[in-house]
């Protein structure tokens, strides 16, 4: 059972649900049970990051023209640059508020393995961020005259880039944990890693409008995808285990 | 003389090439010379102002 | 030889303070016989003129910058691995010279592009992922001047530069497929002259002048390393002064 500060203030926590064993599944169960609870507790801030991606998206075609060919041809990319930005607003908040007030170290002391738990809290974390914009971004690429098979291959490719967004950022914000500078530091050092992402996540759709067919942009998403699963929780644990030292 | 200069109608573009290269070497090396003197000034007046037996 | 009795601070110093001067005037009489190759030897291109000579340069910087990164994230994975002090310094040193080649690189590729393509700046593949490897390294200094904490900044820039490592081939990768897809079937930006012999062994001499030229300026900028680092313990007490560095 994880125990945690007794004098802290905040509702998130007294969170303190049992845990019976100390295995990858269950801790990884247990962070992502306890990051939706935190993270719906405060469902406006969610909203609010909803309506910074609309917002952002709906600038575009006023700082360019609305016109449509121009919109379709820009369409993809500034959805996706905007999904982009979107997670590296909501990225401070996956480790922040827990290493703040000590949480983040004694769940680091837990004898479930960290990547487990970090991976737990990366799904949390794109759940509440990655999968709204994922079921935004086609009611948006209306927005931006965009057909319905493109409509269809922007979905699914956001809906695998998404979450490499998340476990590249995860990774951004572990090695920023407490430092001055935090949110631009981070933005910093974690959008090189997610050109490639957004290099085949923004090309499907164009890759299908020249004939190519999107199958291997989704391809090489779902496979950066496999990779970012197993490698990201390991080297955001091992992040964090360096900034708790 | 003249014709190395110009460099056959390119000589803008070369010497701006090998002109910045050289200032950004010699300022890194300004710079590795101001650190190291730095470095050198403090580390020598904290031992004469704790020396260590 | 014991190469583990200089993996110590305290015993590398006085070696780099040798070494340094060595490989500076080095690099300084390679440097001399690379632009003499250049300049001299080397004719005037067919297509370019005298503007290819920009690559005795541009080529030379561009590996540099990729070496360099490489050579850093090695030593980050070294620190990590065998939690050697010295491997960290070794990292933070060689990073603001990696970034001043990507630079140079960066730059001269732009006043080559200009004369020889039209354009100072083409988004071309090679030139692309040569930005975002500028960006890469400002994120490692970045980070490392963010961090008060050596220790924590030693292995937070090793995790940096080791994921960094990991993903510039899938960058270079990334910026290659959506350059092939956009460029049509306009001219490959990223051919490179016809290359003579002598404009090769050129490059390659220049190559090896920046190569002496940045350990030169990495032993000295470890010196200054251990130096900082031994003046912030002397600071806490003179019972963590490092035998030696007197």
């Amino acid at each position: 059972m994880i125990t945690v500060a007794a004098d802290s203030t905040l509702s998130r926590q007294h969170d303190t649900s049992p845990l019976p064993d100390s295995g990858v599944w269950s801790g990884l169960r247990w962070a992502l049970a306890r990051d939706l609870r935190i993270a719906l507790r405060s469902r406006a801030e969610l909203g609010v990051q909803l309506l910074f991606y609309v917002i952002v998206v709906s600038l575009f075609p006023l700082a360019t023209s609305p016109e449509k060919s121009l919109l379709a041809l820009m369409g993809p990319g500034v959805l996706w640059v905007a999904a982009l930005l979107a997670s590296l607003l909501s990225l401070p908040r996956l480790f922040a508020s827990d290493y703040a007030d000590g949480t983040l170290e004694q769940i680091a002391l837990s004898p479930h393995p960290l990547p487990a738990l970090v991976s737990g809290k990366i799904l949390a974390h794109w759940l509440t961020s990655g999968l709204p914009v994922v079921v935004m971004a086609p009611v948006l690429g209306l927005q931006y005259a965009l057909d319905a098979q493109s409509l269809t291959i922007l979905t699914v490719a956001l809906l695998l880039g998404t979450p490499i967004l998340s476990l590249l950022g995860a990774i951004g914000a572990a090695l920023t944990l407490g430092l001055r500078g935090g949110g631009s530091l981070l933005a910093l050092l974690v959008l090189p890693l997610c050109v490639p992402v957004l290099i085949f996540g923004a090309g499907a759709v164009e890759a299908s409008h020249a004939g190519l067919g999107a199958s291997a942009n989704l391809s090489l998403l779902g496979a950066g995808l496999l990779i970012a699963i197993v490698g990201a929780p390991l080297a955001a644990a091992a992040s964090i285990r360096i900034a708790l030292d | 003389m003249s014709n190395f200069l110009a460099m056959g109608g390119y000589g803008f573009y070369v010497w701006m090439s090998y002109g910045v290269t050289a200032l950004a070497i010699v300022a890194e090396l300004l710079a590795l010379r101001a650190r190291h003197r730095a470095a050198t000034r403090a580390f020598v007046h904290d031992r004469n102002e704790s020396p260590t037996p | 030889m014991n190469l583990y009795r200089y993996s110590s601070p305290a015993a590398f110093y006085p070696i780099a303070g040798r070494l340094a001067p060595w490989f500076g005037w080095s690099a300084g009489l390679l440097a001399a016989i690379g632009l003499w190759i250049g300049f001299a030897k080397a004719p005037t291109d067919f297509q370019q003129g005298e503007a290819y000579r920009i690559i005795f340069i541009h080529v030379p910087a561009a590996w540099m910058s990729m070496f360099i990164y490489m050579v850093m994230a090695f030593w980050g994975a070294m620190a990590l691995a065998f939690n050697t002090r010295l491997s960290a310094m070794m990292a933070q040193a060689l990073a603001p010279t990696g970034a001043l080649m990507t630079f140079i690189a960066l730059w001269t590729g732009a006043f080559w592009g200009r004369p020889t393509w039209g354009t100072y700046w083409a988004w071309d593949a090679r030139m692309t992922s040569e930005l975002i490897l500028l960006f890469l390294y400002f994120g490692v200094i970045a980070l490392r001047n963010a961090i008060d904490d050596d220790r924590r900044a030693d292995r937070a820039c090793s995790v940096l530069a080791l994921v960094g490592a990991v993903n510039v081939p899938i960058i270079y990768f990334s910026v290659q497929w959506w350059n092939t897809l956009h460029q049509g079937s306009s001219i490959s930006l990223t051919a490179a002259p016809k290359m003579a012999t002598i404009m090769l062994s050129g490059m390659l001499v220049m190559a090896l002048a920046a190569w002496f030229y940045t350990v030169a300026v990495a032993l000295v900028r470890v010196r200054c390393i251990m130096r900082e680092r031994q003046r912030g313990a002397r600071q806490l007490g003179p019972t963590t002064v490092v035998p030696g560095l007197a």
